[in-house]
């Protein structure tokens, strides 16, 4: 097995495995790292059972191992996270070991990427553990040389005594080091003194992911292992009636026909999988199943009706988000007013990593994982819970993830893999075809957006209404979702906004749906950005304005947003003219993951039809630890935004999804990327902001409003074919 | 069940299989050569983009029976014993990879395009690689690491 996936079973082992050569400092970190209470301690001699999660393993032959918290997916945690403790503990890059952790206790419970959440959770929490150690290993030298501590200086994963110019390397100091008290709050270094934070850095992933030897989790081998392929009922929300195996288990290599469950959330269904010696086996066999299945009236579920259904709903008031002034005064008595009505579709994650698990029940009831997972700690949480067992009884292994984009925080196919697991007691690999990927969810809910705003008579938004219908995610998670209440994960962004708008009254109507919905790449933002911002766009050209300077009366203070626009109009040349024929658009988004800002050039090559040509972006970080890192992230939100505006999303027939590939659900390739300028606000303070996300919301309506400017068709409703454009 | 005698990356490795198998279970799972990936089983995504005599060939696509006596394949662990290929070396300098999954696909794409034409423009680049997607959308560092590695190329 890599290294990158290596796994520790529990604290014993822990200690035996860094034992292996001696005696080794573990750093580690307890309390609740989203509090800030955070207490840097030795755990090299903490009795078995305490709340650990050491991240350093430091041991005498030199050997440094430090533990990523953060699964990989594309993101690049595997290198962000660890140069947190690198570089307060002034290693260089190649001198020490990452290790991906596996959901153990003594990690905490945060082992998880998401939100954009990795870099800016762990930067203060993480550099404190690397201090640490490094003042222990500055003070363990200075007392064996007998000098002052002050004298002695740390660099490249030695200590050295500046006057006699001695040196000792960290190996050699680790056994002294580990005798000593954990400083409570060590000397973080200067920002201006770091050596890999805030430059690019190269990923060590990477070298792995261009051999073929990184491991993801479809890559999984275990002795003994089958492999299972399971045919799920197309049609939503159905229940198993019945099954003949009989021609499935004539197909060579098939060893077992049993039914499984899928668990999402309260999203519960029962499939049949088809156990076999290899997975072209278990395919054939699937292919020869007879199931008969319960529809239970969801083969009446089409996407014409649905859509008419989200329009009906528009005509009710909502729940209340957000009211401020007198929204329904100013508009009734408004001479300028402005209505829009929008629209977005389902979309899938279409990871390119099919989702699968390796699960081995053990005839002890011990239970072995292996998976590309975006949440370790939940899977470690949630299926010793499911299944009656002690989370001491369960290894996870946290491979790389193919693409997570959000469909790898739900665990439905890890639990899937360990309940056949159970049932067989052998170990075996569920793989999910690409058709099951596509046609099964969970999917990216489509939001409809119903608007209404007034202008004065000089142009000013005065009144503005952004009414939200959608079905929620959230109605699939949560075992009873309070529905007097707006869910806030389906409004996000447009209430708490930068605009200053006298007078604003943002609803949530709430709608049905039976298809399963999640989390996907910026979540809401990445439907509600495209309504918002375009329908500011509408407001400007009615005001007969700029829509930078529209948008710039409204940001009379100081704020994240305004630096953005400022910088985006300067960085894409907003106001030189553009030739004729060529058109830009601008927008922005600020929501949970961050902030950024796009300028997107497209050029008409015939009355409906448009190229995209540049895309400049601007991100709002604060601080950032890898801009390479960061730029890629913005090119790749560039690309999935592209997909999400301009592809045909998900839509149903009879209770099914009608695509299932990549021809007919299909992704931008290569020569559909354009040109990405991508400028790092990071100017310092407190305030971190994230990378995987915010570049995303943004594309949409840029590219929207850039056609509109090219084109005079306005576009309100995703997706758009940029081939044949209509209103 | 039939068995095989199969030359990948210059070694002869022998399978018994049913003879509809795609070559790509066949890598993955009867050679043990997992840097070739199961992304669509369609030949639409190029995630299992081997060489077949040189030639890219979608694996997913390809029965083991086709596979003829002679026959050369190599797959993403062939093309290099340490990284020293210059579309590795390139695809390192440009950081390329994100989650990495496409990235063995690309890369056989690559080698391919190079030496069908070593100092390819963009429109061959587009020809080429355009049948291999990439979710995490890396398109644009793999043209500049493509142009990269034909410069390397060049040099060498």
């Amino acid at each position: 097995m890599n290294n990158s996936v290596k796994n520790t079973v529990s604290r014993r082992k822990f200690l035996q495995y860094s034992g292996l050569t001696g005696a080794a400092l573990i750093l580690g970190v307890s309390g609740n790292h989203a509090s800030g209470a955070t207490t840097v301690t030795n755990l090299s001699n903490l009795d078995e059972g305490y709340n650990l999660s050491p991240y350093v393993v430091i041991e005498k032959s030199g050997k440094i191992t430090i533990f990523n918290t953060k699964p990989e997916m594309g993101q690049g945690t595997f290198q962000s996270i660890p140069a947190l403790i690198a570089e307060e503990l002034e290693l260089a890059p190649g001198q020490f070991t990452v290790l991906q952790t596996g959901g153990e206790k003594k990690f905490g419970n945060e082992q998880a990427a998401g939100g954009s959440y990795s870099v800016r959770s762990s930067y203060e929490t993480l550099r404190k553990v690397g201090a640490a150690a490094r003042e222990m290993l500055v003070s363990a030298a200075s007392k064996q040389w007998n000098v002052s501590a002050k004298e002695c200086y740390a660099e490249f994963g030695r200590v050295f005594h500046k006057p006699s110019g001695r040196s000792l390397g960290y190996g050699e100091l680790v056994e002294a080091a580990a005798t000593l008290d954990v400083p409570e709050n060590p000397r973080l270094k200067d920002p201006k003194d770091f050596r890999m934070l805030g430059k690019p850095s190269k990923r060590p992933d990477i070298p792995l992911k261009v051999s073929g030897k990184a491991v993801f989790g479809i890559d999984t081998e275990v002795p003994g292992m089958v492999y299972a392929s399971i045919e799920r009922c197309p049609v939503f929300g159905a229940a198993l009636t019945d099954f003949n195996p009989a021609g499935a288990l004539k197909v060579t290599g098939v060893e077992q026909v049993i039914p499984v469950e899928r668990v999402f959330g309260n999203y519960k269904t029962t499939g049949v999988a088809v156990v076999a010696a290899n997975y072209w086996a278990a395919l054939k066999g699937r292919k020869a199943l007879k199931i008969n299945w319960d529809y239970r009236g969801n083969e009446k579920f089409n996407s014409p009706d649905y859509t008419q259904y989200l329009r009906d709903l528009a005509v009710n008031e909502g729940i209340t988000d957000v009211n401020t002034g007198d929204f329904d005064a100013v508009y009734a008595g408004a001479d300028k007013k402005v209505e829009a009505f929008y629209e977005t579709p389902f979309v899938a994650h279409a990871t390119m990593e099919p989702m699968n698990c390796t699960a081995h029940w053990k005839e002890n009831n011990q239970l072995e994982i292996w998976a590309s997972t975006q949440v370790p700690s939940d899977i470690m949480n949630e299926i010793p819970a499911m299944f009656g067992i002690s989370a001491d009884d369960v290894t996870l292994h946290t491979c790389f993830n193919g693409g997570g984009f959000g469909r790898r925080l739900a665990i439905d196919f890890v639990v899937e893999a360990v309940s056949l697991s159970q049932k067989i007691r052998k170990p075996v690999k569920v793989i999910w075809t690409r058709e099951d990927d596509m046609q099964l969810g969970p999917f990216r809910p489509p939001t409809f957006s119903s608007f209404r705003a007034a202008l004065s008579p000089d142009g000013k938004l005065t009144a503005f209404q952004h009414k939200v219908i959608a079905p929620t995610i959230l109605s699939f998670l949560m075992p009873q979702q309070d529905k007097t209440k707006v869910d806030e994960t389906m409004v996000e962004g447009i209430s708490r906004q930068a605009y200053e708008i006298p007078n604003m009254k943002n609803t949530f109507v709430y709608a049905d749906c039976p298809a399963p919905l999640l989390w996907w790449r910026s979540v809401t933002s990445s439907t509600l950005a495209f309504s918002h911002e375009c329908f500011l766009d509408e407001l400007a050209h009615k005001a007969g304005k700029n829509p930078l300077d529209f948008r710039m009366e409204m940001l009379t203070k100081d704020s994240d947003t305004r630096r953005v626009l400022q910088k985006l109009r300067a960085v894409s040349n907003w106001d030189a003219p553009l030739p004729a024929g060529r058109g830009r658009g601008i927008a922005q988004w600020d929501f949970f993951a961050g902030l950024a800002g796009q300028v997107i050039e497209v050029t008409r090559l015939s009355d409906n039809s448009v190229r995209i040509d540049k895309v400049y972006v601007v991100i709002d970080l604060g601080t950032v630890v890898n801009p390479d890192t960061v730029k890629s992230q913005m090119e790749s939100a560039v690309v999935m935004g592209i997909s999400a505006a301009v592809k045909k999303g998900i839509t149903f027939a009879n209770g099914k999804a009608e695509q299932s590939n990549f021809h007919d659900s299909p992704v931008p390739r290569i020569t559909e990327s354009p040109e990405v300028v991508v400028h790092i606000l990071a100017e310092g303070g407190s305030t971190i902001k994230g990378v995987g996300e915010p570049g995303l919301p943004p594309v949409a309506p840029a590219l929207a409003n850039a056609i509109f400017n090219a084109t005079g068709i306005r576009l309100r409703k995703m997706p758009f074919d940029l081939d044949d454009l209509r209103e | 069940m039939t068995k095989y005698t199969l030359d990948i990356n210059g070694k002869k490795v022998q399978v018994e299989a049913e003879p509809d198998t795609p070559m790509l279970w066949v890598i993955r799972d009867y050679a043990g050569l997992k840097g070739t990936k199961f992304g669509c089983g369609l030949g639409l995504c190029g995630a299992c983009t081997v060489h077949l005599n040189g030639q890219p060939v979608r694996s997913c696509s390809t029965p083991v029976s086709d596979i003829k006596k002679n026959d050369k394949i190599t797959t993403i662990e062939g093309i290099s014993d340490n990284l020293d290929h210059v579309v590795q070396q390139a695809w390192i300098e440009e950081q390329v990879p994100q989650c990495g999954y496409c990235q063995s696909g690309q890369i056989m794409s690559a080698v391919a395009l190079l030496k069908a034409i070593p100092q390819p423009t963009d429109d061959d680049i587009d020809t080429y690689m355009s049948g291999n997607i990439c979710r995490c959308g890396t398109y644009n560092r793999m043209r500049k690491a493509i142009h990269r590695a034909a410069a390397m190329q060049k040099g060498k």
